[in-house]
């Protein structure tokens, strides 16, 4: 069964042709060459393929690309040179909570949705809108600290 | 621009790219004309293959086996020994075993393939824990006892006259098990050919290892193979020797077919099908006086290697040098004997075969403590090793050890001695602690013997670039080293550049494993670059220089008696938690650490790598259980294999001591696996406290908990 899903992706116009039950995250790397979403387990648990779909955070491993027809995605491309995404990757950068980073942009992803709904979250309010992002290598204590210097110095910013 | 101190804070250079998602990883490369590969495994732990039926392939794909190894070539893997086959001939003795590679342009079509790939196997019975192997359950997979390996130390007086002048004996087993890496990017290469040279590009890290490892299968030179490796996300000894079993069968792939071939393992291949922590059993016989006081100690240290050797030797030698913990015990007795299983090969993972034995002595002492009443942290200091203290291995330590000043910053700032006091044994909140330490660089004289690096320095107009085979994994090298060379050169870190290596254009190094690569990469870049300022002026050239081994460092590798290590790197942690007497939940309250690493050459890399050993060390003991029924892992996806997510531990308080270490760049000495090893151990301690239970394996999920609890009713 072949269908036409129409989307938007990083502000601009996708149609795809083909299986409705294709992943999401195989549209944006392979048809779209969006690499900096990264698979890391394949089935929503890590949180390393997450974009922003209408706003919310979603694992794009797990959504089938059906599902997103007439939907607005943001990967980390399409949020890294905007002012939001700048001062996130500027604070993750300065505040050392890059390691390995394969779930980094997953993670700025994360807190992009986040301070977008809370501008001055707490860092058990960081923690909770982290949770679903696995980090193996910093134990997330310079994450965390990292999205709190993000709202600090964003501030209007994610108001 | 401004010259780089070592102290100053910087921001880490491969930061940006990586938060970007711009940094390429393996499984974001692709090549014109590029092919998929997927893995054809055995399905059984161990037996015969009796026949594989590969289904018609159309045209353009192909299945890839041990027939194809050419002539010249030998089926075999070159990590320290050549035991390893690169793919499995006439009998299989692991699950998960390569059999062949299926490669092919279209995944589905691999997929459909792979499903339809019929193999006849006469199954045998397998051993797989170490209690199988010892009983040589099914016949023996390895000689005539299942050995794969076996050592032991031995320091003061027999054993047998300590034990007749000890008032009481104290005599406990302590397991620990299989341990998954979960580096966030799975295992992954991709090979092509280039200028008539197969080229690897692959996430690894020891590009020198794969080329030395795979080269043989087609009868060629490590150096006919140039090994690239790609950003690496996330390694802890994983992906140490792993690619080389990846890469084996792609490079006989390559050699058929011609064509860029890209082998990616999902989540579930790399949770089922590749190296873990090896699985442990410790029994230790300890001598003691009537009040408690420690005469000598016997160790007895199983090992679960696995179906072949890989690196378990060196891990067991490390077991075994770690036994003693970070004391200095006037009697012991240590002997580690590695054992062959039908289980997938155990294999380098953070901590190298110390954790395991750390766990165990901490636990044992924290044990005979409890037992004459005394407190853990009291009676441990008593034994504290000291500089010019002998060691396990009749070696001795050759720098100040600050463990009770380590200890002090802990217990002030964690309230330990008024929390032990006041909480309870069995109240529900408890709070533990634990010493350790970690031998830097490779064992004895190893770094001179066996590795012989070398770095090298090449300036061009204001710019340098660090040509060494060491490897950023995530641990933050590429900075630290860049780092060390500019405040050397008394330049700017922006004027020095560093990639990832290729091994056609930088010099062997040695591994990126064994806390090595600051304490011993690190030195010599700073030897090149002290050569290189002096002579600034002479326009453009190169300085490459060899390791020099420190004198003062006796070491017999045939009979392990000397200075095991250049140095140690040593920890305490301290642990606080709240039971939930209901659902055996374990909260963690409260982290404290110390740590001395010599001198830290960037303090924000560090204070990343001190949070995530120790999230890691807690997540061993408390809820990573990676469990094998006959032969088969159970846990095969992140949502079984539970590892810590934001929630689980508080902000960590972390310590650092200032003890510069001779013969590491500006005082640094290894640290990566260090901060690893301890933390396990405060965890259960403060669990067994608040729950007043002994535990005597790890992990503890709450579900085994629940079971130590009844057995203590």
């Amino acid at each position: 069964m072949l269908s036409k899903i129409e989307f938007k992706v990083n502000g601009r116009n996708t149609v795809f042709s083909g299986n409705p039950l294709t992943r999401l995250i195989d549209v944006l790397r392979e048809d779209l060459g969006l690499t900096g979403v990264k698979e890391g387990c394949g089935e929503g648990e890590c949180g390393a393929c997450s974009v922003i779909k209408d706003g919310k955070l979603v694992t794009s491993c797990i959504i089938p690309v059906g599902a997103v027809n007439g939907s607005e995605i943001y990967t980390i491309e399409g949020i890294r040179d905007t002012e939001k995404g700048k001062c996130l990757v500027e604070s993750f950068a300065e505040g050392g909570a890059v390691q390995c980073g394969f779930c980094i942009p997953g993670m700025v992803m994360a807190a992009y949705a986040l301070l977008s709904e809370n501008p001055h979250p707490t860092d058990e309010e960081i923690r909770k809108g982290i949770s679903g992002n696995i980090c193996r290598c910093t134990g997330y204590d310079l994450i965390v600290a990292s999205i709190r210097l993000a709202a600090d110095k964003g501030g209007d910013l994610w108001a | 621009m401004p010259v780089t101190g070592i102290d100053d804070r910087i921001v880490r250079t491969d930061a940006a790219a990586k938060a970007r998602g711009e940094a390429k990883y393996a499984c974001d490369l692709s090549f014109p004309d590029m092919l998929y590969a997927y893995m054809v495994r055995s399905s059984i732990p161990r037996g015969t293959i009796d026949s594989v039926k590969v289904p018609t392939l159309p045209d353009g794909y192909y299945f890839i086996s041990a027939e194809d190894i050419p002539p010249e070539g030998k089926n075999e893997l070159w990590m320290i020994q050549k035991d390893w086959r690169c793919f499995a001939e006439g009998d299989v003795r692991y699950v998960g075993e390569t059999i062949g590679l299926l490669v092919g342009p279209d995944r589905n079509m691999l997929k459909y393939l792979l499903d339809h790939l019929e193999i006849k196997y006469t199954e045998g019975v397998p051993a797989v824990t170490i209690d199988d192997a010892i009983a040589c359950k099914g016949g023996p997979i390895v000689g005539e006892d299942n050995i794969h390996c076996q050592l032991y130390v031995e320091k003061g007086k027999p054993m047998s006259e300590v034990f007749a002048e000890a008032d009481s004996i104290f005599e406990e087993t302590i397991e620990t098990g299989f341990q998954e890496h979960v580096h966030l990017e799975t295992n992954a290469a991709i090979v092509t050919e280039e200028d008539g040279h197969y080229v690897f590009y692959v996430s690894a890290q020891c590009p020198f290892y794969v080329r030395k490892s795979v080269a043989g299968l087609l009868g060629l030179n490590p150096e006919d193979i140039i090994v690239r490796q790609t950003t690496t996300g996330g390694a802890f000894g994983g992906k140490e020797h792993f690619p080389d079993v990846l890469c084996g069968p792609l490079l006989v792939a390559e050699h058929r077919i011609h064509k860029p071939i890209k082998l990616i393992f999902d989540r579930e291949e790399d949770m089922l099908y590749s190296v873990k922590r090896h699985p442990s059993k410790v029994t230790y016989k300890t001598a003691l006086d009537k009040d408690g006081n420690i005469l000598g100690i016997e160790g007895l240290v199983y090992y679960n290697c696995g179906a072949y050797l890989s690196s378990s030797y060196v891990v067991l030698q490390r077991g075994v040098f770690h036994a003693n913990g970070v004391y200095d015990f006037p009697n012991t007795y240590v002997k580690g004997i590695g054992v062959a299983t039908n289980t997938f090969p155990s294999d380098a993972f953070r901590g190298f075969g110390a954790p395991q034995t750390l766990f165990a002595i901490e636990t044992h002492l924290d044990h005979i403590a409890r037992k004459f009443g005394f407190d853990p942290a009291e009676y441990k200091s008593r034994y504290f090793i000291k500089q010019g203290g002998e060691t396990i291995t009749n070696g001795h330590i050759v720098e100040r050890v600050m463990l009770p000043e380590m200890m002090k910053q802990v217990v002030d700032a964690s309230d330990y001695f008024r929390k032990a006091k006041e909480y309870g044994t069995g109240s529900g909140k408890g709070i533990g602690i634990s010493f350790y330490n970690h031998g830097g660089a490779f064992t004895g004289n190893g770094e001179q013997a066996i590795i012989k690096a070398h770095a090298r320095l090449v300036k061009t107009g204001g710019r340098v670039r660090i040509e060494v085979g060491s490897t950023e994994m995530g641990q933050g090298f590429q900075t630290a080293l860049r780092k060390i060379a500019a405040a050397t050169l008394g330049i700017s870190i922006d004027q020095i550049d560093y990639d990832n290596p290729d091994t056609s254009k930088v010099c062997d190094s040695g591994p990126t494993a064994a806390s090595r690569s600051t304490m011993i990469v690190g030195r010599l870049v700073q030897r090149c670059g002290e050569e290189m300022k002096e002579r600034w002026d002479e326009g453009d050239f190169s300085v490459e220089k060899e390791y020099e081994h420190p004198e003062g460092h006796p070491w017999d590798q045939s009979t392990f008696r000397g200075d095991a290590y250049l140095g140690y790197g040593w920890g305490c942690a301290v642990v606080e938690v709240e039971a939930d007497r209901l659902t055996n939940e374990i909260k963690v309250t409260g982290i404290w650490s110390s740590h001395d690493i010599g001198h830290a050459i960037d303090e924000l890399i560090v204070h990343g790598q001190i949070n995530g050993g120790i999230a890691q060390s807690i997540g061993y003991a408390a809820m990573e259980k990676m469990e094998n029924r006959n032969g088969h892992f159970r846990q095969s996806s992140m949502s079984d294999y539970v590892i810590p997510t934001s929630m689980e531990f508080p902000e960590q308080k972390w310590f650092l001591v200032e003890n510069p270490y001779q013969w590491g760049p500006f005082g640094a000495k290894g640290m990566g696996e260090l901060v690893f090893n301890g933390a396990d151990a405060a965890y259960i301690d403060a669990v067994e406290r608040a729950l007043g239970i002994t535990v005597r394996r790890i992990p503890m999920p709450p579900e085994d908990i629940e079971e130590a609890l009844a057995d203590a009713q």
